[in-house]
């Protein structure tokens, strides 16, 4: 199970299609480490600007954004992995922050709700099946055909295609 | 006196639309004939009153008559003519005018051309249709009556002016396209309901329903990619789509209409699946309620959300309650009556076309979720605040979306009831070839991720596979090239819309992952001759200057574009602030179109520096609105078919192909 998980954060840091957005980030937030501004700017995609709609700090030009940015930077400078200061921010500004939600047991109906109406769709699909297949009259109308009209049933849906 | 005239227009419509429901319901209950056959009659009787309605609230606009409340808090007299007409729907009241008047259209099209319908289901379609349009007009005329009055003594000298943002020609377009998207789910819904009272689902009412879901789809793919190239150069900030939940509203009925457009085929061709189809044509007229009510209601805000009311929203909760709640109740009284039949292998057309319904429902229902999550997280926390953002979307929607996009070539290489997989993929050999010599190409040369390379081979292959299908079909390479021509030419509607819109898919696919790709971007602030590389490009900053339009004034910058060091352009890049609402100012991109992509140049703030701009280079991003297009002419090419038009007399062409082939 954890094996799955970490698997399934990796694909998820990917982001698949996140498109880049536009940088809000200023000349004079950005950190001479490259690489700490690197991890910086990744980390700031997934956290909200708690007073804009819908956008990442890293997308705002809110004050706010800006602020947490700031924020953000000084948690890593001092040492600070990524899991740690991305926790600083949530315990000051609740899980609100985080634009991706973390899958726990109070999230768990929006992680795998999707897949859950997979699942059972797909079980109605094939109980309906076991129905048809099971259903005698389904199966007389194939028999009741002569070869001559089964022929000919081919070759109208061949017609159709 | 022409607002009032309006008015008492929309009441009758109102009472005429009780009329339409009650009597032909009951008459179809009853075998009645006489009963049934007003059905028609009232539903043009219900347009044409409600038409008159709409052109008075139109009146109103053009005039810019300040004494009603709806137009003095939306237009204002120095609004270009367009937007004095688009004014009218750019606002809750007249948008949900413009709804009911949409209904009453698609009502009135079942009308005239269900001629050759069977008497009580026609009766019972528009019956339903008929309930749907009672809910609205009620709505409308109680608690959001566009025609209201400001006493004579207090009548403004102007109007507040429409939503700067709004003020857009391609955003003019947008609501009537999407409305008629979410209404001719309507048909649909309609047909379903109608359907499981009659108790019988056939491949004639599948031939019925498909044209009317066929247009709805149209119009709201139309209408979501007008949205979305709205948003890409009006909010200046390069991005298309944001999983706003406005977008995902009108998303999740697309989404819904795909998978019921792809089960009608089924019910038509296989008779089976019918239960499903039913369910799906209710869910995707469900999801287009949800849509109007998630925006109209300013449950969620957001951008668009400029309605903000409680009273509506509890009028409008009730209209879902009793619409979806509804046709469940009905759907599971009565979905066990109808029979099924119709049996297929796992591995078939139908196979592959209920694999696509799958997954297609599974990415509404992500989307249904993620939108409505933390709404629900918080009534049921007792205030708790949850975001679900950008990120929640890629990963659940990428992950159902990914193996169905795969599929798509595939599904039409197989054959209906039993198929062979292994005979399905050798005829796709060219376009398995072509996209697996891609990956490496993209990875080496081109530098790009091996998520990039694998979503651009993705793509690839879905419209090689389709061109390839299409080749097979007319049999390119196998007979004379004007034989093949000729089999082009002749090819069934619904083939060639199919081909159409599947590339379509490929290439939407191909512009989202080459422009998210290989984009560049560069955000300064310039002073006037200074320039920035972008691209092989240079953008030179010149100047700026004030400018004014009818109703606004904008501070422009202007910006030279060089290639190799020789001017190839001039660029204007303008923020507009409004004369009638200060305080939102607007930005107008100054867009460069190249074969290679979109130089995107937009400006901000003057800050200590100078002027803030933001350069984009989105590269290729024209392949995602081509797609879009294609899927958009797939619809109209498919809807163009014949064979949908029932009752048509029998073409020579016809007769002879009803003859055994060999």
């Amino acid at each position: 199970m954890r094996k799955f998980l970490s698997i399934l954060l990796v694909i998820m840091a990917f982001g698949l299609f996140s498109q880049e957005s536009v940088r809000a980030v200023e000349p004079s937030e950005i950190l001479d480490d490259p690489k700490l501004e690197a991890r910086a700017r990744e980390l700031s995609k997934n956290l909200r600007c708690l007073v804009c709609q819908n956008e990442s700090i890293d997308e705002s030009n809110a004050d706010l954004a800006k602020d947490l940015r700031i924020l953000l930077r000084e948690r890593l400078k001092a040492g600070d992995t990524d899991e740690e200061a991305v926790q600083y921010l949530v315990d000051r500004y609740g899980e609100y922050v985080l634009l991706k939600p973390r899958f726990a047991l109070h999230t768990l109906v929006l992680w795998i709700g999707p897949f859950l109406v997979l699942l059972i769709g797909a079980y109605a699909l094939w109980r309906a099946r076991r129905k048809v297949v099971a259903a005698p009259a389904a199966k007389k109308v194939e028999a009741d055909l002569s070869e001559e009209e089964r022929k000919r049933l081919q070759e109208l849906l061949e017609s159709e295609k | 006196m022409i607002v009032e005239l309006g008015h008492f227009a929309l009441v009758l419509a109102f009472a005429v639309a009780v009329y339409q429901t009650v009597v032909p319901l009951y008459g179809a209950m009853r075998g009645s004939s006489r009963l049934m056959n007003v059905a028609a009659p009232a539903a043009a009787v219900q347009f044409v009153l409600v038409m008159i309605a709409f052109a008075a609230l139109t009146w109103a606009y053009l005039t810019s008559d300040f004494s009603v409340v709806n137009v003095w808090a939306n237009s204002h007299t120095a609004k270009p003519l367009l937007y004095k007409i688009t004014g009218v729907w750019s606002n809750h009241e007249g948008s949900m005018l413009l709804w009911v008047l949409i209904l009453a259209l698609f009502g009135m099209a079942i009308a005239i051309f269900s001629g050759n319908l069977p008497q009580s289901l026609k009766a019972r379609v528009l019956g339903v249709q008929g309930s749907i349009s009672v809910a609205f007009l009620l709505y409308i005329t109680t608690v959001s009556n566009p025609f209201e009055r400001i006493p004579p003594d207090r009548v403004p000298m102007q109007g507040r002016g429409i939503n700067p943002l709004l003020q857009d020609p391609a955003l003019a377009f947008h609501p009537p396209l999407l409305y008629a998207g979410y209404v001719g789910f309507s048909v649909a819904f309609s047909f379903a309901l109608a359907a499981l009272m009659e108790g019988k689902v056939d491949a004639a009412w599948a031939r019925w329903v498909r044209p009317w879901t066929l247009a709805a789809w149209m119009f709201l793919t139309a209408g979501i990619a007008l949205g979305s190239w709205w948003a890409y150069y009006e909010l200046g900030w390069g991005g298309w789509w944001f999983w706003d939940p406005v977008e995902n509203a009108s998303l999740m009925p697309w989404l819904a209409g795909v998978a019921l457009l792809h089960s009608a085929i089924v019910v038509e061709k296989r008779n089976a699946l019918k239960i499903w189809t039913i369910l799906l044509a209710i869910i995707a007229f469900s999801l287009s309620l949800i849509g109007t009510f998630l925006v109209r209601s300013g449950v969620l805000s957001s951008v668009h959300a400029f309605a903000v009311d409680p009273e509506r929203g509890v009028f409008i909760l009730m209209i879902l309650l009793f619409f979806i709640g509804g046709s469940f109740l009905l759907y599971a009284a009565r979905a066990g009556s109808l029979k099924t039949g119709g049996l297929f292998a796992p591995v078939s057309r139908e196979g592959a076309l209920v694999v696509n319904n799958l997954l297609m429902s599974a990415a509404a229902a992500a989307v249904f979720i993620g939108t409505l999550f933390p709404l629900v997280y918080e009534a049921v926390t007792g205030g708790g605040k949850i975001t679900v953002g950008a990120p929640y979307f890629n990963f659940t929607f990428g992950i159902l979306m990914i193996p169905l996009l795969v599929l798509i070539p595939v599904g039409p290489m197989l054959s209906w009831k039993r198929a062979d997989l292994m005979v399905a993929l050798k005829r796709l050999w060219v376009a398995a070839a072509v996209s697996v010599v891609v990956v490496p190409l993209i990875i080496v040369m081109a530098k790009g991720s091996i998520l990039a390379a694998l979503g651009i081979a993705i793509g690839i292959w879905i419209i090689a596979g389709s061109l390839e299908e299409m080749a097979q079909r007319i049999k390119l390479f196998r007979c004379p090239l004007g034989t093949s021509l000729r089999r082009l030419w002749n090819m069934p509607g619904q083939a060639l819309g199919m081909t159409l819109a599947h590339a379509g898919m490929g290439f939407v696919m191909l512009g989202i992952v080459v422009s998210s790709t290989w984009k560049e971007e560069v955000i300064t602030s310039l002073k006037p001759g200074e320039a920035v590389q972008i691209a092989g490009y240079e953008v030179k900053f010149l100047d700026e200057r004030q400018d004014t339009g009818p109703d606004y004034v904008a501070e422009q910058a202007h910006f030279d574009v060089l290639e190799n060091g020789r001017k190839i352009a001039t660029l204007y890049s303008e923020k507009r602030t409004f004369v009638a609402r200060r305080g939102m100012p607007t930005t107008e991109v100054g867009l460069l179109h190249f074969f290679s992509g979109d130089l995107y140049v937009a400006i901000g703030d003057q800050d200590n520096r100078g002027r803030v701009v933001r350069i984009y280079f989105h590269p290729f991003i024209w392949l995602m609105w081509l797609g879009g297009l294609l899927m958009f002419l797939g619809g109209f090419v498919s809807l163009m078919d014949r064979r949908f038009r029932v009752g048509v007399p029998k073409t020579a062409r016809d007769r002879l192909a009803a003859q055994p082939a060999e």
